[in-house]
């Protein structure tokens, strides 16, 4: 799949553009390192080079070199006409960058965490999402908002929400929830040369965690398909879907569950919207089990949905009810040891997946 | 006080019948004639931190004709709009400028149509000032396919790209920081052209705006922010909404202008002063002091909370379309009965595009699910029932 992605876009004709991370290519066959903090940066990077229309807005993303230093580097690059450090402003900037858009430019928005957008958020939904069918097609919003999302370590109840559900609730926009490296590097690529509004959801616990990378996936050209998820381990008896960090817990959990002769699949979904319904109930048919894991709250949630379109297409197919791992339905508590029941752990999937499992372990 | 204010302006009509200098005493077709007269505006402008402009205005036949054609279209416009709406053609929400129209045709005259303007919900004249016709604007508001929007979008959604008029917003503020972007970009694009991003008394008070302000100010973007003050937000007179209702002056560092809303050329003057300002120099307020005769919208009467003596005061001493009218005549550039013909042509034009909107039919039901997305994806969309009507995004 990724090959046939890679001639799209060569097609595309980015040749010009050098990779800025030149450094890290070699021609062993050595996987490479990279981690997810260097992937969104050349990913940055990359995309303002080959288009002077994109660029960057925020909170200490200029001098600062980025709050969690994604934008390490680039405001020497590119200068401060294209790198612009803003006020602790969110309705203001956030407006300013929508209307930037209307008029063509392609900003990336950061917020410093997902909590801050909540300022803003009626110019995520109101001003971006809502304009291209309101005008029928007059208004189009190439505008792109980052930025951590999630439970971070300890910071507490106002700075731990993931609004992955809220958003993708939205006709409009897209919401993208990258994992692993080649996420990070492949969908703020195509986010920000999507055509439309982009809510795109990192994870600062992952900034730091390395990951294998190819060769195809450093190229200046490489970007993935916005929708569609991947399969990151293949399976027979239980499907388990999740997003972003709970990714990386799911596969531990499926190491875990292969021990006991359980063998689950693992679907990282990296698109909230659009949902990937089709890759899920492929995957339901093929095992008559799931599991959805997310970290954000229980109610209304991206589990909710994954539940109810795999009840309405698949339902046959289901050996047991859907189990669904969240959050827990509190604000983020701040003690170590409340903070760790607030947030699903390795042993919750795993038990999950046991329970859904308990008509037949071959 | 809104009301106190109001009555002390009804000395200003005297100036307008003293004209400076004369047009040509044997009169020539006056829409080509581009002999320049000279006109006072009603009052000096009112200045914060700037030097105001000067209170003559140059003027000729033509723009003259021009304003009072243009004004008088909008004006019989927004009535049909209020007929329509009461005969249940018009649904939901409709907003209407009469008594506002001198700000549309008075910018116009002073910028480009590469210059940008965003407004809030009180569209409709503001559209018509971008070069949008008759038919989009009343087939928008019975949701037609001949609509501006195709009919998807409804009163507060009228929008003219092609000459740079980003609507049409309903979140009352919104549309502040937007316009800001859009100085933003015309700035970054190095176009030489001004944003004007039009607000209410009401809306002046929203913390957004002075966030877009700020960075405005501190990024010397060409943003003109003009605060249309028909003194009351809703029904919530200014006196009640803001400690200042000094508008011109709430941007503190930012320069502001106090103009008679109510003069088209005082208008344009102003216009004119903000754009070389803010091409120059940075960001700039307008306050506009003018009136809408309507209510907020159609389902307020507009007389529980001001009296109808206010309303008809102002009619009768500030209407802009009569202000151009006496100009007109004063000046002797045409005579009562060819501005009556032209309003009769007008209220034929408008009964004309009535009847053809009527015709245009509703969006097919596959409309639905167009324009969700510019790039869709291939993905599936869902009606009501998703078992039923379901679709592809394109």
């Amino acid at each position: 799949m990724l090959g046939i992605v890679r001639q799209k876009m060569l097609e595309q004709s980015l040749k010009k553009i050098r990779p800025a991370v030149a450094v890290l290519r070699s021609y062993s066959s050595a996987a490479k390192q990279m981690n997810v903090r260097e992937a969104l940066n050349s990913a940055l990077n990359e995309e303002m080079s080959a288009d002077s229309k994109v660029f960057l807005i925020g909170e200490e993303v200029g001098e600062y070199q980025g709050a969690y230093k994604i934008t390490k580097g680039l405001l020497d690059k590119y200068g401060t006409e294209r790198v612009l450090d803003t006020p602790i402003t969110e309705a203001g900037f956030a407006g300013i960058a929508v209307g930037a858009a209307y008029y063509g430019l392609k900003p990336v928005v950061e917020f410093m965490t997902f909590n801050f957008s909540m300022q803003a958020i009626d110019h995520i939904i109101n001003s971006a999402a809502k304009s291209n069918y309101m005008s029928a097609g007059q208004i189009s919003v190439p505008i792109v908002f980052r930025g951590p999302n999630g439970a971070a370590a300890g910071v507490g109840a106002q700075h731990s929400q993931c609004y992955a559900a809220w958003y993708a609730t939205c006709p409009g926009l897209k919401v993208l929830t990258p994992y692993n490296s080649e996420d990070a590097r492949g969908l703020l690529k195509a986010a920000i040369r999507d055509p439309d509004p982009v809510v795109f959801l990192e994870n600062e616990l992952l900034y730091g965690e390395s990951f294998p990378i190819s060769n195809e996936v450093l190229d200046s050209s490489f970007c993935l398909p916005i929708g569609k998820a991947k399969i990151e381990r293949k399976g027979k008896h239980v499907t388990i879907a999740a997003y972003s960090k709970m990714v990386g817990y799911s596969l531990k959990a499926a190491e875990i569950l292969e021990k006991d002769g359980i063998d689950a699949e693992v679907i990282n979904l990296r698109s909230i919207r659009p949902l990937d319904r089709s890759t899920i109930n492929d995957s339901v048919r093929k095992t008559n089990r799931l599991v959805t894991v997310e970290e954000a709250f229980p109610q209304h949630g991206v589990g909710a949905e994954i539940c109810a379109c795999v009840v309405e297409e698949s339902f046959a197919y289901l050996d047991a009810p859907v189990e669904r791992i969240a959050g827990a339905d509190v604000p983020m508590p701040y003690a170590a040891n409340l903070e760790r029941m607030a947030v699903p752990q390795v042993e919750d999937i795993v038990r999950a997946a046991k329970r859904a499992c308990y008509r037949s372990v071959p | 006080m809104a009301l106190s204010y109001l009555r002390s302006s009804s000395s200003r009509s005297a100036n307008l019948l003293k004209p400076l200098s004369s047009g040509l005493s044997l009169r020539s077709p006056i829409s080509t004639d581009t002999t320049p007269i000279t006109v006072e505006t009603s009052v000096p402008f009112t200045s914060h931190r700037c030097d105001a402009p000067s209170r003559s205005v140059e003027t000729n036949p033509k723009e003259l004709l021009t304003f009072f054609r243009d004004m008088a279209l909008m004006r019989r416009m927004e009535i049909a709009a209020d007929s329509l709406y009461k005969a249940k053609l018009i649904r939901g929400f409709c907003h209407l400028y009469d008594g506002q129209e001198a700000f549309a045709v008075g910018m116009e005259a002073a910028i480009t149509k590469k210059d940008c303007i965003i407004t809030a919900y009180r569209d409709h004249c503001t559209f018509m000032g971008r070069g949008g016709t008759l038919l989009e604007v009343f087939a928008e508001l019975m949701g037609r396919q001949a609509g501006c929007s195709k009919g998807k979008g409804g009163s507060m959604h009228f929008y003219k790209k092609d000459s740079n008029f980003y609507g049409g917003h309903g979140i009352v503020g919104a549309q502040v920081p937007l316009g800001c972007g859009l100085a933003f970009a015309q700035k970054y694009s190095k176009d030489e052209t001004v944003t004007f991003a039009m607000y209410g008394d009401g809306a002046a008070n929203q913390g957004q705006l002075f966030e877009a302000l700020n960075i405005s100010a501190l990024w010397d973007l060409p943003a003109i922010l003009v605060c249309e003050n028909n003194h009351y937000g809703m029904g919530t007179a200014e006196w009640r909404a803001a400690k200042s209702p000094a508008y011109y002056k709430r941007g503190d560092y930012v320069p502001g202008l106090k103009v008679d809303g109510m003069d088209a050329l005082a208008v344009k003057q102003a216009c004119k002063f903000a754009k070389e300002h803010a091409l120059k120099s940075g960001p700039i307020i307008l306050e506009m002091d003018t009136y809408r005769y309507h209510g907020h919208s159609m389902s307020d009467p507009g007389s529980t909370y001001r009296t109808r003596d206010e309303i008809s005061g102002v009619r009768q001493e500030r209407d802009p379309i009569e202000r151009i009218r006496k100009l007109i005549l004063s000046h002797d550039l045409a005579s009562e009965k060819e501005l009556k013909d032209i309003e009769k042509e007008v209220r034929k034009e408008v009964d004309d595009a009535i009847t053809r909107a009527k015709e245009s039919p509703m969006p097919e039901p596959s409309k639905l699910f167009t324009n969700v997305y510019a790039k869709g994806l291939g993905v599936e969309s869902f009606g009501a029932d998703r078992k039923e009507v379901r679709a592809t995004l394109p």
